[in-house]
């Protein structure tokens, strides 16, 4: 067994492009559920529009500022569509209609009705939409080696992804943090609490929680963003899943933290490339197939996920007793 | 901190008393200074009216009880009046501004704060937390200011000022850190009433603020009760306790079954045979002013019927 | 969100670690046991399909090319596609190109057999291995498996194919399958007959499934996301029954119906339950829920592949009432279907147990105290749930023509729509929740594209909520 490659694999997780990009939607979501009590199920919705929106724009010709402007605006409409009947609803309607919502987002982008615009189930390929992205960086093209860390500068899986990615990550991390320690974070944390206790105290509690939904869905089309700037824009594969891992992912490194969404999708994904890696090298073909590898590591986050919100509600980083679930 | 009457509670008991004293004692009898007239408000649930309150005033600067049995529609007619739920008709103002329809973060903000009968302490947030979050004008509230701390920072600073020293009156300054979860039920009511005079309200409306609260306890709530109508404020409140109503109110509105059958003084409301029928016909085994009614087990199973409603 | 004591000091720990390890062992064990020997999916004949394909106005192809990791044509690769016109193989060509061509428009499941790749190659993106195309007359669609290091762990510039799905069958296949008489355009009276049809049945079976979910919602407040996997464990129990151990269509779905009842009650017993017992809140057990249905559909996914699953291979006999087809076991499902819910429906209001489930559900603490055994009646609740779920999953199974990993899961949320149209815990609204949203997802593809009609549900759902956000059967309840 090769371990050394199978270490670096795993170390190359840390600062992948997905990993960052993991990290943004979970920030995001940290907005809605940690800091509000907001239960969405539909991350990955406000994930796919962004990236429709950032992919389409582009392939129109539009320019790299003027293509994100679509995707937040995409995500802004989209969150005010979704609070609007469901805001002053109990929580669970907005986990219901969340989640639906997302799924006619994927429904709609993979129907063959609109191949010219989104291609259907096949996707728009990167090529069709990254140029404007590449351009954009001020490095000259070509491979840069870090250490054991290879990757093409500017093209497609490149530094430069990896670069923005997680600036972008430690700006969300910023607001976050600006934003907890705020008055406004603090009416927030009252909704969360108890949403009639700040309704008497005279807050609009209504308008604070769309604020808070537009914010993390904003937070979450730019996450899309850089998830399908390395690949490419798939609806099925920014489904169900996906917002349950960014939720996996959250629960993991502790809701109502600044730094657990970055911490959680860290590790989400390093241990599971480490498990998979391992397994591949370990166990022959004939007894596991790859695909069946790849499947146990996503029974292996659904047991995670379930343990960890029962014994370990407040994530790693997490306070128990400032627990953000569960507060009424 | 006034526990006991000083001279200005007894001075303020006595304007108070003065300006009622030629109110008739009638449901729906005209104030000679409302600050909340209430006309026609009804609420049905499932076909039944939960509240129809044709007429009522609140004094101002009066401490008013609103008292019945169990089911008469009191919670409900509080919900209406403070904007958590919506009448199927009637209008009300308060302080001349019509309310009726208005949601309820915006009575808030027009001057009329309310407490819950379960009290809602924000649990997981500090003491301080609670308090600061009980001000108005904080621009920081906004979401864009927020993000500049100098722009919020003074304010802030006033806000805690002015937090400290309704703590300090509550006795609750010691537990400033503390999670409100910690504190025990009485001080939770406590903290909660302290919270809404963050906001500075004209009038306060307390729903069974001596419910779940400790005998030892209870007499410090009466006092700041009554200390709240000598700062000028007027009160409103829910009770099942009579015992309570007689001590403190300067004025007595008894609801059954949504209506109002009786106004008037603590002690002619006590003796008005329609509201010994309205408790006997709900409770046969409760004396009404009886202190049997103070007992625990009595204060429970009214709770636990509230509740299971 | 009801309330709930939160205790994260944990008493109970290790008996529930042990419980639920116990339960997963449990789930695992058997599986695998239902399993062993298990053939490898049927592969098709291979066919001559390697000659070049060319779409013309009868055809339409599926195409694609595969490259080792260094950019070499890969030689022999073999590809099976599966779709309505049945299995198709191809095998690649010495310059890594294969075609299949189709004379049926329409989704074919695309999979490539990573056995017949050089040695020490490895799909860059397995979860993408099957990926499903949609290929119309005259049109090729292209099915890419790009080779190379597994997920972005690098590998260059070549993350430009639409691959690198995080989940390993797309949800997207079996989330609209075909039903009769619902392709083709215009709205005739003919058509508008049979999608009525279509809708009532899919309905009826839609309640099947959504009834339970009412009902444990009604019970114990659960939003139980792990439901689908439920109704996917039910077709698929009967296809083992069918397929691999060999016994005929009726016992097996008999056994179905009742493992399926049996795991609900060992859920509630092994999980729900301790962590009622726990105070363990209602978020979290909905998000233990998730896990479930993660854990579970990749767990199915593991044994049985990201295919579809036939329960029965012979092709069923239709026939024809006026202008409306519908087939035989259509007809016996229907019958099955109204029977067992109108016994649910006795269950509820004319038994005993019935009552005190209603009572459970409209008042726990009230219903404790008049002698009722709450947590029995949950465990009713939770096996009949289990057991309707799995009953519905046959009959879904039966009326779509197969099963998969993902069959319950696609109906989830058109479950959730129907609990929430007909007012969140209220089994009766359910019920007629469910009938609305299969007339709604039939009707709809008379103006809308059939791969959007379950899209539509869902607006139904968002449209209901703005209005009469109580359902249509539910009722106000008072604020504070």
């Amino acid at each position: 067994m090769d371990w050394t490659r199978i270490l670096t694999n795993v170390a190359g997780e840390f600062f992948a492009p997905t990993t960052a990009a993991y990290a943004l939607a979970a920030i995001g979501l940290n907005i809605h559920f940690g800091l509000t009590g907001l239960l969405n199920m539909g991350q990955a919705g406000f994930m796919l529009l962004g990236a429709y929106g950032f992919a389409i724009a582009t392939i129109a010709g539009w320019p790299l500022w003027a293509a994100v402007l679509i995707a937040i605006a995409a995500a802004t409409i989209f969150a005010l569509i979704l609070g609007i009947p469901t805001l002053k609803l109990r929580g669970d309607y907005l986990a219901i209609v969340t989640i639906a919502a997302a799924e006619i987002v994927r429904l709609v982008g993979r129907s063959t009705a609109l191949t010219e615009l989104t291609g259907a189930s096949s996707g728009l390929r990167g090529n069709q939409y990254k140029d404007t992205f590449q351009d954009a960086s001020p490095f000259d093209d070509g491979n840069w080696a870090l250490g054991p860390f290879e990757y093409a500068v500017n093209a497609s899986n490149s530094w430069w992804i990896r670069i923005v990615g997680w600036v972008v990550v430690g700006l969300a991390c910023w607001l976050v943090w600006l934003l907890i320690r705020s008055p406004w974070g603090r009416v927030l944390k009252g909704i969360r609490e108890d949403e009639d206790a700040v309704r008497s105290l005279g807050k609009n509690v209504y308008s604070y929680k769309m604020q808070a939904l537009v914010l993390g869905g904003v937070i979450g089309s730019l996450a899309g963003i850089l998830y399908v700037l390395p690949r490419a824009v798939q609806p099925d594969s920014m489904g169900r899943s996906m917002t349950f891992f960014i939720w996996t992912i959250l629960l993991l490194g502790g809701a109502a933290t600044v730094f657990g969404p970055v911490l959680g999708s860290i590790i989400f994904w390093a241990v599971l490339a480490l498990v998979k890696l391992t397994l591949r090298d370990v166990v022959p073909t004939t007894f596991l197939r790859s695909e069946q590898i790849e499947q146990f590591g996503w029974i292996i986050v659904g047991v995670a996920l379930m343990l960890l919100i029962i014994f370990r509600p407040q994530g790693i980083l997490g306070d128990k007793k400032e627990l953000a679930i569960n507060a009424h | 901190m006034p526990t006991e009457p000083t001279p200005a509670a007894v001075d303020a008991r006595a304007a108070v008393a003065a300006a009622l004293k030629d109110v008739p004692h009638v449901p729906g009898a005209p104030k000679p200074d409302p600050v909340l007239i209430a006309d026609d408000v009804r609420r049905m649930f499932g076909g039944v009216n939960a509240v129809d309150v044709d007429h009522v005033e609140v004094q101002r600067g009066a401490i008013t009880a609103l008292i019945g049995p169990n089911g008469a529609g009191k919670t409900t007619f509080f919900n209406l009046l403070t904007g958590f739920d919506k009448p199927n008709s009637g209008k009300w103002t308060f302080d001349g501004r019509s309310l009726g329809g208005v949601a309820a973060a915006r009575v808030a903000r027009a001057g009329m704060v309310r407490t819950f009968q379960l009290t809602k302490a924000l649990n997981r947030m500090t003491v301080m937390e609670n308090m600061r979050l009980g001000a108005t004008a904080q621009p920081g509230e906004n979401l864009f200011a927020a993000l500049v701390p100098a722009v919020w920072r003074p304010r802030e600073k006033a806000i805690s000022a002015q937090a400290e020293e309704l703590l300090a009156r509550f006795k609750l300054d010691t537990k400033r850190d503390d999670f409100a979860g910690s504190l025990s039920g009485g001080q939770r009511k406590l903290l909660e009433m302290a919270r809404a005079l963050m906001a500075k309200p004209q009038m306060i409306m307390l729903d069974e603020p001596m419910a779940g609260v400790n005998p030892a306890l209870t007499q410090s709530l009466l006092g700041h009760i009554q200390a709240l109508r000598d700062d000028g404020m007027t009160v409103l409140f829910v009770e099942h306790d009579m015992h309570m109503v007689r001590h403190i109110s300067d004025w007595v509105i008894v609801m059954t079954e949504g209506r109002i059958v009786a106004e008037g003084p603590p002690d002619s409301v006590m003796n008005n045979p329609a509201v010994i029928d309205a408790y006997l016909g709900a409770h046969h085994d409760t004396d009404l002013g009886d202190d049997a009614l103070l007992d625990d087990a009595v204060l429970e199973q009214l709770r636990t019927e509230e509740e299971a409603r | 969100m009801r309330s709930a004591v939160l205790d994260p000091g944990g008493t109970t720990m290790p008996p529930l670690a042990r419980r639920i390890a116990a339960l997963l062992l449990l789930a695992l064990t058997s599986a695998t046991l239902l399993l062993v020997a298990s053939p490898a999916r049927a592969q098709g004949p291979v066919a001559s399909a390697t000659a070049a394909c060319v779409a013309d106005a009868a055809t339409g192809c599926i195409v694609g090319t595969l490259r080792t990791a260094a950019g070499e044509p890969v030689v022999g690769a073999v590809v099976n596609v599966v779709g309505p016109q049945g299995d198709l193989t191809a095998t690649s060509d010495a310059t890594g190109r294969w075609s299949v061509a189709v004379t049926e428009p329409g989704e074919y499941e695309v999979t490539l057999d990573v056995a017949t790749v050089p040695a020490g190659e490895t799909l860059r993106d397995p979860a993408n291995n099957p990926r499903t195309v949609v290929v119309g007359l005259g049109a090729s669609a292209a099915a890419l498996f790009p080779l190379g290091a597994p997920a972005d762990g690098g590998g260059g510039d070549t993350g430009d194919e639409p691959s690198d799905s995080p989940t390993t069958g797309t949800e997207g296949d079996a989330a609209v399958p075909t039903t009769p008489g619902s392709t083709g355009s215009g709205v005739t009276a003919a058509r508008v007959a049979q999608l009525t049809v279509n809708g009532l049945v899919f309905g009826t079976l839609l309640a099947l499934a959504s009834v339970g979910l009412s009902l444990i919602y009604g019970t114990t407040g659960l939003s139980n996301f792990a439901h689908g996997e439920q109704v996917s464990l039910g077709g698929i129990l009967a296809y083992v029954g069918t397929q691999l151990v060999g016994l005929p269509l009726i016992p097996s779905a008999i056994i179905a119906v009742a493992l399926g009842a049996a795991t609900g009650w060992l859920q509630d017993a092994g999980l729900w339950k301790p962590l009622r017992r726990r105070g363990v809140g209602m978020i979290q057990q909905m998000i233990v829920t998730i896990g479930l249905s993660m854990a579970i559909s990749y767990v199915f996914q593991f044994f049985f592949g990201a295919g579809p699953l036939r329960i029965v291979t012979d092709t069923p006999t239709s026939v024809a009432i006026g202008p409306v087809r519908i087939t035989t076991t259509t007809l016996w499902s229907m019958a099955i279907a109204a029977i067992v819910l109108g016994g649910v429906a006795y269950f509820l209001l004319g038994t005993r147990a019935g009552r005190a489930t209603r009572a459970v559900a409209d008042n726990p603490a009230l219903a404790a105290a008049s002698g009722i055994s709450v947590n029995g009646m949950i465990r009713i609740v939770w096996t009949l749930g289990a057991g309707l779920a799995a009953l519905g999953g046959v009959l879904i199974g039966l009326y779509f023509g197969a099963t998969s990993w993902y069959s319950g899961g696609a109906l989830l949320l058109l479950m959730f729509a129907a609990v929430t149209l007909g007012g969140l815990g209220a089994a009766f609204g359910a019920l007629a929740g469910s009938i609305v949203i299969g007339l709604v997802v039939e009707l709809s593809s008379l103006w809308i594209p059939t791969d959007m009609r379950y899209a539509s549900a869902l607006v139904i759902l968002i449209l209901v909520l703005l209005v009469r956000p109580q359902g249509i059967l539910g009722r106000a309840t008072r604020v504070g």
